[in-house]
């Protein structure tokens, strides 16, 4: 057989039902062997939308922009209301409960650290008195 | 457009005619051409429409604000989007989960010198690693997609992270780019 059939398409033109071209702006980050990866993204943004934002990154960023690509996909998936904003909706609950007791807690580090502080106060004065006598 | 209908601004960015069912017309109002032009530049009017029909309507508006949410995040920070701001907060978690465990240090030592039972707080019980994550989302810590972003800085996502702080509520309010 010839060599052009030799060269495994990409999941994205597996999913396309096209030709994978040596250039092929998709095929570094969605690889043959993971079709879900891209058929998450797709339904999403759709082809298109993806390939024209890792086109206007330089290259460098592409595989990071296709993570992230696919985390909000993934999450728009488990969560089709709220997606990955259901996820920092969630991130400040929690900031913020922990913020809450923090600040409870040292509060009460403070009081006694307060009580620490009178007390000594007062065996100082105590201790004084008898010696100035 | 006979019976006097203004078109929403979905049909007026597409062109076309808005008619009485028009599935993104409740969503995207004429006064505010902006809110779907975000929308569609980053997942495309076909695709918002097949996700708004397969949703309860009474769901449609939250779904609507979390992608307007989304892809103003993406247009500040086309490479890391909404998953910037995620990173950043996972790290104050970690953060403040670290402070409060010097902090409920230092109160045990403290009553363990008064002679006090070293009782916690029943709220301090009830703090674990496992409650502080969401279970559903668990997936996305176990197979460390989140993690790689912990190293993450960018200005672009700056803008994101603040816009999420600031932002009490996400829902209940239009979302404008500042």
């Amino acid at each position: 057989m010839t060599s052009k059939s030799t060269r495994s398409r990409c999941a994205a033109c597996k999913y396309l039902r096209r030709r994978c071209s040596p250039d092929c702006i998709f095929s570094p980050y969605f690889p043959s062997d993971n079709p879900q990866r891209f058929s998450c993204v797709h339904r999403l943004y759709g082809a298109s939308n993806v390939g024209k934002m890792l086109q206007k990154l330089p290259v460098h960023l592409r595989a990071e922009a296709a993570n992230s690509l696919y985390f909000e996909a993934h999450s728009r998936q488990e969560d089709p209301v709220y997606g990955c904003v259901g996820i920092i909706t969630n991130l400040h609950e929690e900031i913020h409960g922990v913020e809450i007791e923090l600040a409870r807690i040292q509060a009460h580090i403070g009081i006694h650290r307060q009580s620490n502080n009178s007390e000594d106060g007062e065996t100082s004065q105590s201790g004084h008195g008898p010696l100035q006598q | 457009m006979g019976s006097g209908h203004s078109p929403c601004a979905s049909c007026k960015l597409l062109r076309r005619r808005c008619t009485k069912d028009c599935t993104f017309a409740p969503y995207f109002p004429s006064d505010d051409p902006h809110k779907f032009a975000i929308v569609h530049k980053v997942f495309g009017a076909s695709n918002i429409n097949k996700m708004l029909q397969e949703l309860p309507v009474h769901q449609r508006a939250d779904a609507v604000s979390s992608l307007v949410y989304e892809a103003n995040a993406r247009v500040r920070d086309p490479v890391y989007g909404c998953v910037g701001a995620i990173s950043y907060l996972q790290n104050q978690v970690s953060q403040l989960q670290m402070q409060l465990a010097v902090a409920q240090a230092e109160i045990l030592c403290i009553q363990m010198q008064q002679d006090q039972p070293p009782m916690l707080p029943p709220s301090m019980e009830a703090i674990s690693d496992h409650d502080l994550i969401d279970n559903d989302k668990s997936i996305f810590y176990e197979n460390n997609m989140i993690p790689q972003y912990l190293n993450y800085s960018s200005s672009n996502s700056n803008n994101v992270i603040h816009d999420s702080l600031k932002r009490e509520s996400f829902f209940g309010h239009d979302m404008h780019v500042s």
